[in-house]
């Protein structure tokens, strides 16, 4: 079966790089333009009905968001990952909030943290965590949290701040080496 | 192949009431109060005392855990884990560890798996104990509530002989636990168990034979069969509509398959079957953790040696850990380019789904005085959405 699926992907909607990672999770890739149809492919054919979770990677070594939505087919138990790499420089992907009723959350989640739209994707435009944000989009890979809280907040008197590397260091294990 | 007729899920239907009209009623429930699961916010629109629409908000809780994990080493973010669901920590560190496990290629030894099932059957009783005195103080049964606390103090209590922390745990670990049982604890644990199991009858005989706690919460927050693949519902929640959804059984993961028990199913998919199936899952962890106790091996080590957790790096790849917490799917994406520092990691919680989609959808038509008891029926907890 997950060969066979692997086949279809492959030949409907150019899937490559399929892997398994366990006997009951394995990962595909597809163009970001196949990917919305091949996930309604494994939602209505392939038996993968549930949806686990959407997110994506900050690839800025490749200068591209790595998209991952992770299906589980439950007759079978198997969970599969597609990923599809999109343009970081024009981050905008194809909504899926038809397929899954809670995928706009997760769209919303993405466009907040990662600034990468889904148009017409419910709500994708309002505040989701972040409330007041003011701040570039704080899970790319170039969003420094420490230095943004360095310059925007003011350090309160009194305090003192370790380095929790060289602290664990010193305190648990003087002895270390490399 | 056959084609499923629910192709395209339509948008939930919203009403966009005229709030000029003076018909409606703004207001928010939370993030500061009793009828909510944490920190979170409804903000509810309600004509007469029927809602009309609800929306979720979070971010109370937000502190940027999975953006701190890529700035810390893959051990120092175990202080991390554990705080993402205050209530059951222990998922979050199993989870984390066996994404490094499978990514490093460790075994861990036998001893551990069996110590791991007990923590994390352990964690579901205590974490359902705190659940069903919010369940019951919804509908006004207070005193259920003090019981139920004081329960869980005593499952508290043994989680901190194990452990040293009543609260967060930081037992599980890359390579096994943390340690061994203490002399003559599990002694201990049948002893409170016995007492939670007689409190249990005590709780099932006053809160659910209430006249009037059946007649609030029958009905309340009916979720079809159909919604569970739609909405990826999980858990209880989803084994109420009697679609059997549970990853002990689905994955098999740690001593789970060598245990006697069944997927606990309901049928009417209600606020009161959802709580029944709850109670029926606390007996049944009890049942699980008296049968871990008899088959935990006597001898054995409980972990492997690691190497310098300061130089430790987890060679490149992806993948994704789940266990069945006690409101379903709790799962860590894990992804690591080869450094001493996790690349990126994304937390699965079920709250995500429950709390957001499926709580605004239940919440319109409901009475305002039931949106409490309809939010705690679906057992959520915000920091897992938040991160």
């Amino acid at each position: 079966m997950m060969n066979t699926t692997a086949m279809t992907l492959a030949e409907r909607y150019g899937a490559r790089d399929w892997r398994d990672q366990r006997a009951d999770l394995a990962s595909v890739t597809v163009d970001p333009r196949s990917a919305r149809d091949a996930l309604a492919w494994l939602r209505d054919f392939g038996e993968y009905k549930h949806l686990s979770f959407a997110t994506a990677i900050d690839n800025i070594e490749r200068n591209v968001f790595t998209l991952t939505y992770t299906l589980r087919n439950q007759e079978r138990g198997h969970s599969l990952m597609l990923h599809c790499d999109i343009d970081r420089d024009k981050p905008v992907m194809d909504s899926i909030h038809l397929l899954w009723g809670q995928a706009w959350t997760y769209q919303r989640e993405m466009k907040e943290w990662f600034g990468i739209d889904f148009p017409g994707s419910p709500r994708v435009d309002e505040e989701f965590v972040l409330e007041g944000w003011a701040g570039p989009p704080m899970m790319r890979r170039d969003f420094d949290s420490l230095a943004y809280s360095d310059a925007t907040y003011v350090e309160r008197p009194g305090r003192t701040t370790n380095d929790p590397a060289a602290y664990m260091k010193e305190k648990l294990y003087p002895e270390a080496t490399e | 192949m056959k084609r499923e007729k629910t192709h395209i899920i339509p948008p939930a239907e919203r009403a966009f009431p005229d709030l000029s009209s003076g018909k409606y009623l703004v207001m928010w429930q939370g993030p500061q109060h009793p009828g909510i699961t944490g920190n979170m916010s409804l903000r509810l629109i309600a004509e007469g005392d029927t809602v009309v629409d609800c929306e979720t908000h979070v971010g109370y809780l937000h502190r940027g855990f999975e953006k701190l994990m890529e700035r810390r080493l893959w051990m120092q973010n175990f202080p991390l884990v554990c705080r993402i669901a205050v209530p059951e920590p222990d998922f979050n560190e199993y989870c984390y560890a066996t994404a490094i496990e499978e990514l490093a290629g460790i075994r861990i030894p036998d001893k551990a798996i069996w110590l791991r099932t007990f923590s994390l059957e352990l964690m579901r009783l205590a974490s359902f104990l705190m659940w069903i005195g919010g369940q019951a103080g919804a509908f006004g049964h207070g005193t259920i509530a003090q019981w139920s606390v004081t329960m869980r103090d005593y499952v508290l209590d043994l989680f901190e002989e194990l452990t040293g922390g009543r609260i967060y745990h930081m037992y599980i670990i890359p390579g096994g636990v943390r340690s061994d049982v203490p002399q003559g604890f599990f002694q201990h644990v049948l002893e409170v168990l016995k007492i939670v199991e007689k409190n249990l009858d005590d709780i099932e005989l006053v809160m659910f034979h209430n006249a009037i706690y059946k007649l609030r919460a029958e009905g309340l927050g009916y979720i079809p069969k159909e919604w569970i693949d739609q909405y990826g519902i999980t858990g209880p929640n989803a084994r109420a509509a009697g679609v059997p959804r549970d990853l002990r059984k689905d994955l098999g993961y740690l001593a789970y398959p060598k245990l006697d028990f069944k997927v606990i199913l309901g049928t009417k998919s209600d606020a009161y079957e959802r709580s029944r199936l709850r109670l029926l899952e606390m007996y049944q962890s009890i049942n699980l953790l008296r049968q871990i106790i008899d088959a935990m091996p006597k001898e054995g080590i409980f972990k492997e040696k690691l190497p310098n957790p300061l130089h430790w790096k987890i060679p490149a790849g992806e993948t994704y850990v789940a266990a069945e917490c006690t409101r379903g799917e709790y799962g860590f994406y894990v992804v690591s380019d080869g450094s001493d520092k996790p690349r990126r990691v994304t937390v699965r919680g079920p709250s995500y789904t429950h709390a957001i989609s499926v709580m605004e959808r239940l919440a319109r038509g409901t009475n305002i005085a039931d949106i409490a008891g309809l939010m705690v029926s679906l057992h959520t907890y915000p920091p897992e959405i938040e991160r």
